[in-house]
């Protein structure tokens, strides 16, 4: 894999110890792992894991309970770090797309723009054509998200979280909601952005795109990560008997 | 066969032109009737009818200027209202929904007593209490009178802006939290988010009861007749402990009072109409 920046080991994200529960249910468990700046790292694992939950962290929509984690060098957990600014930098795509449905698709891109970057409208609006440009949508610019299909929205849905320029890509299940004949266009956007060297954290059970674009894959099974591990090694030779057991379930 | 299916196929959009047609006219038709028969009672027989017409017209005027000055400090009262129950500073949420549910198990009509006649003692009292160590204030309390219109407005916006924040918080809840974390996951802060994703949602949501809540109001309105407020019932009063004309005068009245309902009922079920064809555009 020629991938830049990856011989570059300063840390993006760094979690420690990292600890969350909901009531009884243990979500994260002494959870420690990293992120290089232009990695690419895949987390699979069944479902109720602790997947979205450790993603929620790194954004902060979540509060851990005990343990750090710090992106770009700024500690979340510091009571003076501004968490809106750390938000800005993180961008995150979600299973369900989010998008504002009472907002056209340029409308949607240009929104954190103005009142979060500051940007004029026209600024904005310049780089939201660009994105959608890059999605291959830009013939949807003025449509709203209930007139897209679902691969069109979740293309609409990573041109926002671009539009803010991050420097890290959260991906939540990107595709687990969309018709197979529409996986693909999303995945490609993907892929082209993990080329051009995107620090990107991405739960996804294809396996085609951990395969093509995966620096390392992360297994995790009841709020714990239980294997780390690169593409080659997973399908070849997985060292733990429960990833094993998972990865039989899904490429069946 | 063809020849009989062409004209089916050709008839959906013209059906359905009549169909909005027959749909918007029909309700506006009641309305047309209503205002048709106040028409034709005062031409037919302007002794009684014209006369009490023109009496009232001062009440009609007073009425529309109290239910839609109170609409608009309602809406307000609302939106903060249903902001503070879901707000999560305890304080914030608890002096919201004590005031949601003390209010609103209190009737309006006491409540614009208790306004009119109870507060007038209470600021008083405040005033001679302050009195020796602010005389300025103390004075301007012991001064303080509250105009019927202004007491009006008050005790209507206190009363109707409980109900309205339930009405905003529903609206608010109705919103999948799946946009705040959108907003929120973009550096927006919950104000913006609020101000920018959440609340132009849930303003299509509440739009129906919001009009609804209006209907009501303007028909409450008259409540304020007690207040020496010259609303259209007060000037119906007034006008028939003149001529003792009961039934002419409260038929006039109520006609008035459903062409005014009516009217705003149709406008706001239009206004829905129109925000729905603007989200699906
Ligand atoms: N907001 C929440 N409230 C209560 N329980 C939650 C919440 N979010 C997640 N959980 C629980 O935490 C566990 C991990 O969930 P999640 O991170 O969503 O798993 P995954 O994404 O791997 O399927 C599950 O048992 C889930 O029920
Ligand atoms: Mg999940």
């Amino acid at each position: 894999m020629e991938k830049e920046g990856k011989g570059s080991s300063q840390k993006m994200i760094e979690i420690i110890g990292a600890c969350k529960s909901f009531g009884r249910v243990r979500a994260l468990i002494d959870v420690t792992m990293h992120v290089n700046r232009g990695e690419v790292v895949v987390i699979i694992g069944p479902s109720g894991s602790g997947k979205s939950t450790l993603l929620r962290c790194i954004n902060h929509l979540e509060v851990l309970d005990s343990g750090t984690i710090i992106v770009d060098g700024i500690p979340l957990t510091d009571e003076k770090t501004n968490i809106n600014a750390v938000r800005a930098e993180v961008g995150m795509v979600f299973q369900q797309f989010n998008l504002f449905p009472h907002l056209t698709a340029l409308e949607n891109i240009t929104l954190a723009q103005r009142v979060v970057r500051k940007r004029s409208k026209e600024e904005a609006e310049h780089i939201a054509y660009e994105l959608l440009k890059k999605v291959g949508i830009p013939e949807k610019a003025h449509a709203y998200p209930m007139q897209l299909s679902g691969g069109q929205q979740q293309r609409v849905a990573i041109a926002r979280a671009l539009a803010m320029q991050p420097k890290i890509m959260l991906f939540d299940e990107p595709t687990s909601a969309l018709d197979p004949e529409m996986i693909k266009e999303v995945l490609d956007v993907m892929l082209d952005l993990a080329r051009e060297g995107m620090t990107m954290v991405v739960v996804s059970h294809e396996m085609g795109f951990a395969r093509a674009a995966a620096d390392r894959i992360i297994f995790m099974d009841a709020g714990r990560i239980i294997e780390e591990t690169t593409p080659e090694e997973l399908f070849t030779a997985p060292k733990h008997e429960r990833t094993r057991q998972f990865l039989s379930k899904i490429l069946h | 066969m063809t020849e009989q299916v062409q004209p089916l196929e050709e008839a959906p959009p013209q059906s359905r032109l009549l169909g909005r047609l027959a749909s918007v006219d029909r309700w506006w038709l009641l309305v047309l009737a209503a205002v048709g028969l106040i028409f034709l009672l005062v031409k037919a027989s302007p002794h009684p009818y014209e006369e009490i017409f023109n009496f009232l017209t001062d009440g009609i005027v007073m009425t529309l200027q109290i239910t839609l000055t109170s609409f608009i400090f309602i809406l307000i009262v609302g939106m903060f209202g249903g902001l503070g129950r879901l707000s999560r500073s305890w304080l914030i949420k608890g002096i919201a929904s004590l005031y949601v549910e003390v209010i609103r198990g209190i009737p309006l009509l006491v409540q614009l007593l208790f306004i009119w006649f109870a507060m007038p003692q209470i600021f008083e009292k405040i005033g001679y209490l302050l009195m020796p160590y602010w005389p300025n204030a103390g004075q301007w309390f012991i001064d303080l009178k509250l105009q019927p219109f202004s007491a009006a407005v008050l005790g209507i916006t206190i009363c109707y802006g409980a109900y309205m924040s339930e009405i905003f918080r529903a609206g608010i809840q109705s919103i999948h939290h799946g946009q705040m974390e959108a907003a929120r996951s973009l550096g927006m802060t919950y104000v913006q988010a609020m101000r920018y994703v959440i609340l132009p949602q849930a303003v299509r949501v509440i739009l129906p009861p919001v009009g609804n809540e209006f209907v009501t109001l303007l028909k409450d309105s008259s409540l304020v007749s007690v207040l020496a407020v010259a609303d259209l019932t007060r000037r119906g009063r007034e006008y028939m402990s003149r001529t003792f004309l009961s039934f002419e005068t409260w038929t006039m009245v109520a006609l008035i009072y459903l062409v005014l309902t009516l009217t705003f009922t149709r406008l706001t079920s239009a206004l829905e109409r129109r925000m729905s064809l603007g989200q699906r555009r």
